[in-house]
């Protein structure tokens, strides 16, 4: 039916647009020379005002723009680098619409105050070292300046000293289509690991055989305690997936065989966050949307919608296959104390799989036995 | 010698009665061969135009039955008219590839590299004739095969147009890596062997057969670009190929170049050793020229349109051949800021950020010198005109956005999400097409002998300039909402409820302005046949393609082949009545040369 609808619209389209073409064929009689399909005094005033309206339309639209859709942008960065970032992203918005401003309108002002006649002559100019020099020397500077801060601030984000600096080492584990985290407990040092290792309750593929994994902790919410310094040491087990932190502009890709690292500072707790004036208009304005969508949906005899409270997130960001669109794990940030608590209760791994194997209390490494000498990739 | 037995070259080849196979279908003839790259092109553009308006309409409602998702996918895909994830990512992987390869490059270098090459620089054909035939040929049978790998059981390929292993390259982790993947392969590695003989042809011919008196700095800049975008693509594509030859191994021959340490559906798989990473490097060593390759033939002829529709000579002629080869020069060293978090050493990240954000300054002396044109010009705006200077528009808007994404701080959270969808729409997507649509406007009357009609061209063109703002202008936002790219729906995420009517205005814009293409594919086919016969020179330009007779003849000019005397933009030259003086007007005597 739909389609039945799409193509008579597309053939009523197809004859309102043939009709239009014979107006404008019949406007021309009379004055019809060889070349008709040229532009002519009229064209050119007609389409220069247009040129002039469509700069109008442009500002407008980006106004409107602005104002409507800005408010949607992520704001309030929950993690102490985020602050570098989003400085230098509204520095580097400062010039573009400086440039986009000045431009659009000269290139549309032109467009029209210069529209041509049949008879009318233009200027011979082409060339002036002076003005390229100054249009290639004000972009480099400007260039240089953008540059420079972000290369600090990239140094900064990107660069850890794992020795000397005071992190909390945690594994994200990526695998189609969720996520799993891996806490380095007293030690702060992982285990190793390596698919070639997964078995049982087992996921991650940790060699349960080395002293550093006795301690780890797996868990499948992740938990950072606020103020301190967490190094995610990111691993995959199939395709690539990328660890999409949005609120805490953090972000790296997970690759299947070796193990990448990003690491940041909470500044926020979950509460906190939640607190935040623009936060708390944010999820009313979600929730009146989907009252209103849970509506329509119960009378179709659907279930409603749960309401939505907000949650730090991490989102696969990179491309993984099917279900790509819904492989998600909640953040929460805690108190430093909450945070020792709920750590405190999740048991090791050795505790859970000897729980889970308690007859045959080798059961682990026999299973490795099997697997083939592994070189570890990282 | 050489007019003399040209002519009687000509004169035998005329004589030579020609089958309906040799003139239409297996054609030496480089005016023939742009015409099967643009009709090829363009069929190319309606499909991959369709699938993005298919999964636009997924995206504006999503899981909706739509009987179009039923009429085009079947029952399979779309069960009940529902479109499947599935289908989903293999639209979006097809669409990448059909309008980056297939139209944006083939259709756009292939159709005006092969038209007006030998036009432009008074040669009679292309170097060699033969291997332009096979080149298009080749690239016809790519696409043949990359349409039928739609068909196949398992789907298409649908690991996105980057293909990245080991998505790509193992078929438990999408049903798209089986066979659909395999013919995507072998149809991007026929695409690059037709585009490496495209490729090395224009360079021949543009170094070996310019007309007498055609030096090197009396090129029109469409010639300049061609030539540039040839050179690129024999250096980049190359590597493509190697990528796509490897991945093959490791899907086929149970190698590791790509893999390593991976446990499927089950069970660890025998891949010890590769990195994805690795592959990252090599597509991206194409992928970013890739870029350059199909915008730089858009900005030869934006440039050339440009000066002749406002009568004046380009501005700043040698800094915009400077610009091309600079651009051309710093973008196979760039790749790599498509991998800032990619897991590859940060301080490459750095040396990316600097080197990408150098390539900002011939871009914007690039912007800066097609304004200046403009400037106290006589502008003639036919339909052609207006999509240059919408061009120019589209290029400044999403050009400056790359300075974020090319910034390797800022592209931590705005990789992968729509913000970077906006930016290559706009800045390659759109104003590629805007240069291809400008290119079709102005040279239809050389290609076809007849005019298009120029108030369609006018509904086309604003049309579009609306929809194309209103498709992307949105996305930046939601991209800075931290929305993913290539997510079926997004109703998993509470967080992003508060995008959805945006989506739904984009979806819009997308399917009017899809519709109103219909506008331009009527005057175009109807034209063909039925427009309105054209003059020999309509838009008054000073280049030699105009010179030519307006029916096609083999050898492009009847008698000799005209000579060159002056650069490719006097136009509106003091000391002349007529705004413009042809290349191969002599010099009169005591005029002098006012360009640098």
């Amino acid at each position: 039916m739909t389609s039945l609808l799409v193509i008579i619209v597309l053939v009523l389209l197809a004859i309102a647009i043939w009709q239009l073409t014979k107006i404008f064929d019949l406007t021309q009689v009379g004055h019809a020379t060889l070349n008709a399909q040229v532009a002519n005094n009229n064209d050119n005033k007609v389409q220069g005002y247009i040129m002039f309206a469509f700069i109008a339309f442009l500002y407008i639209f980006m106004i409107y723009g602005l104002i409507v859709w800005g408010p949607l942008v992520l704001d309030n960065p929950a993690s102490e680098h985020g602050g570098d970032v989003d400085f230098l992203m509204n520095m580097t918005w400062v010039v573009i619409f400086i440039v986009q401003f000045i431009t659009q309108l000269l290139l549309h002002y032109f467009a029209f105050k210069y529209r041509g006649t049949k008879d009318g002559k233009a200027l011979y100019f082409a060339d002036n070292n002076r003005l390229e020099f100054i249009w290639s020397v004000i972009p480099a500077i400007v260039l240089a300046g953008l540059i420079l801060y972000g290369l600090y601030a990239w140094t900064n984000i990107m660069f850890v000293n794992e020795d000397e600096e005071d992190v909390i080492v945690i594994e994200l584990y990526a695998k189609q289509f969720g996520w799993e985290a891996r806490y380095a407990g007293e030690d702060n040092v992982l285990g190793k690991a390596n698919v070639r290792y997964i078995a049982g309750i087992n996921t991650l593929g940790v060699d349960m055989g080395d002293e550093n994994a006795q301690d780890d902790k797996m868990a499948t919410e992740l938990h950072l305690p606020k103020g301190k310094k967490v190094l995610f040491k990111m691993r995959s087990q199939d395709v690539l997936h990328s660890a999409y932190m949005p609120h805490f502009r953090a972000q790296m890709n997970c690759v299947p065989g070796m193990v990448t690292q990003f690491a940041f500072i909470p500044t926020l707790t979950t509460e906190e966050y939640r607190m935040i004036p623009k936060i708390v208009d944010k999820v009313a304005n979600i929730n009146k949307l989907r009252t209103k969508h849970s509506l329509e949906l119960t009378a179709e005899g659907k279930v409603a919608l749960d309401p939505y409270e907000f949650d730090y997130l991490l989102l696969c960001n990179k491309i993984c296959g099917s279900s790509h669109y819904n492989m998600q794990m909640k953040i929460v940030v805690d108190t430093p104390e909450d945070y020792k608590a709920w750590l405190a209760a999740i048991p090791t791994m050795s505790q859970q799989m000897k729980d889970a194997a308690p007859p045959v209390e080798e059961a682990a490494p026999v299973m490795n036995a099997e697997a083939p000498i592994v070189v570890l990739a990282n | 010698m050489s007019v003399e037995g040209h002519i009687h070259d000509h004169e035998e080849v005329h004589h030579h009665k020609e089958t309906f196979i040799t003139k239409y279908i297996f054609s030496i003839d480089h005016k023939m061969i742009a015409k099967q790259y643009l009709i090829t092109g363009i069929i190319m553009g309606i499909i991959g135009v369709g699938m993005s308006m298919l999964f636009r309409m997924q995206l504006a409602w999503p899981e909706e039955a739509f009987g179009v998702f039923k009429f085009f996918l079947g029952e399979k895909f779309a069960p009940g008219g529902v479109m499947k994830n599935d289908a989903y990512l293999a639209l979006v992987t097809i669409h990448g590839t059909i309008m980056v390869f297939f139209v944006l490059t083939a259709g756009l270098s292939g159709t005006f590299s092969n038209l007006l090459i030998p036009l432009q620089i008074g040669a009679r054909d292309m170097a060699s004739g033969f291997m332009n035939m096979i080149s298009y040929w080749m690239f016809f049978v790519s696409a043949v095969i990359m349409i039928a790998s739609l068909f196949v059981e398992s789907g298409p390929a649908s690991a996105g147009w980057t293909i990245y292993p080991p998505l790509s390259a193992l078929p438990q982790a999408i049903p798209g890596s089986g066979t659909g993947m395999t013919l995507w392969l072998i149809s991007m590695a026929i695409f690059i062997a037709s585009s490496l003989m495209g490729s090395l042809n224009y360079v021949v011919t543009v170094i070996n057969l310019r007309t007498k008196g055609m030096s090197m700095t009396r090129l029109p800049l469409t010639i300049w670009t061609f030539f540039v975008t040839a050179i690129i693509g024999i250096v980049s594509f190359p590597v493509l190929l190697s990528a796509a030859l490897l991945l093959i191994m490791d899907r086929s021959f149970g190698t590791s170049f790509f893999l390593s340490d991976i446990y499927i559906a089950g069970e660890v798989l025998h891949y010890q050793g590769g990195s994805p990473v690795l592959f990252e490097h090599l597509f991206w060593f194409l992928g970013h020229p890739e870029v350059y390759i199909v915008i730089l033939p858009a900005m030869g002829i934006v440039s050339e349109i440009l000066a002749t529709n406002s009568r004046k000579p380009i501005f700043g002629y040698r800094a915009m051949i400077a610009s091309v080869l600079a651009i051309a020069f710093l973008s196979t060293i760039v790749w790599g800021h498509h991998m800032f978090i990619s897991g590859m050493n940060p301080f490459l990240g750095s040396v990316f950020t600097f080197t990408t954000l150098l390539i900002a300054i011939p871009s914007a002396v690039k912007a800066f010198n097609w304004i200046t044109t403009l400037w106290r010009g006589n502008l003639q705006l036919n339909p052609a005109m207006l999509f240059s200077i919408g061009m120019v528009s589209t290029f400044i808007s999403g050009g400056l956005t790359g300075i974020i994404l090319g910034d390797s701080t800022l592209d931590i959270n705005v990789h992968d999400t729509y913000f970077v969808i906006a930016h290559f729409h706009l800045v390659m997507g759109i104003s590629a097409l805007y240069g291809m649509f400008a290119g079709i406007y102005h040279w239809f009357p050389r290609m076809f002998g007849r005019m298009m009609n120029k108030n369609l061209g006018y509904i086309h063109f604003w049309v579009t300039a609306v929809c194309a703002y209103g498709v992307f202008f949105p996305m930046h936002f939601i991209g800075l909402a931290g929305l993913p790219r290539r997510y079926y729906t997004n109703t998993n995420f509470p967080l992003f409820d508060d995008l959805q009517n945006v989506n739904v205005l984009i979806t819009i814009f997308a399917l009017i302005g899809g519709a109103f293409t219909l506008v331009f594919l009527w005057n175009f086919f109807y034209s063909i046949f039925y427009g309105e016969k054209a003059v020999q020179n309509p838009w008054k330009s000073t280049t030699l393609e105009w010179t030519a007779p307006v029916e096609h003849i083999h050898g492009n000019w009847p008698g000799e082949i005209p000579e060159v005397h002056r650069w490719a933009y006097d136009y509106s030259k003091p000391g002349w009545e007529v705004d413009f003086v042809p290349q191969n007007i002599p010099m009169k005597e005591g005029e002098e040369v006012l360009n640098h």
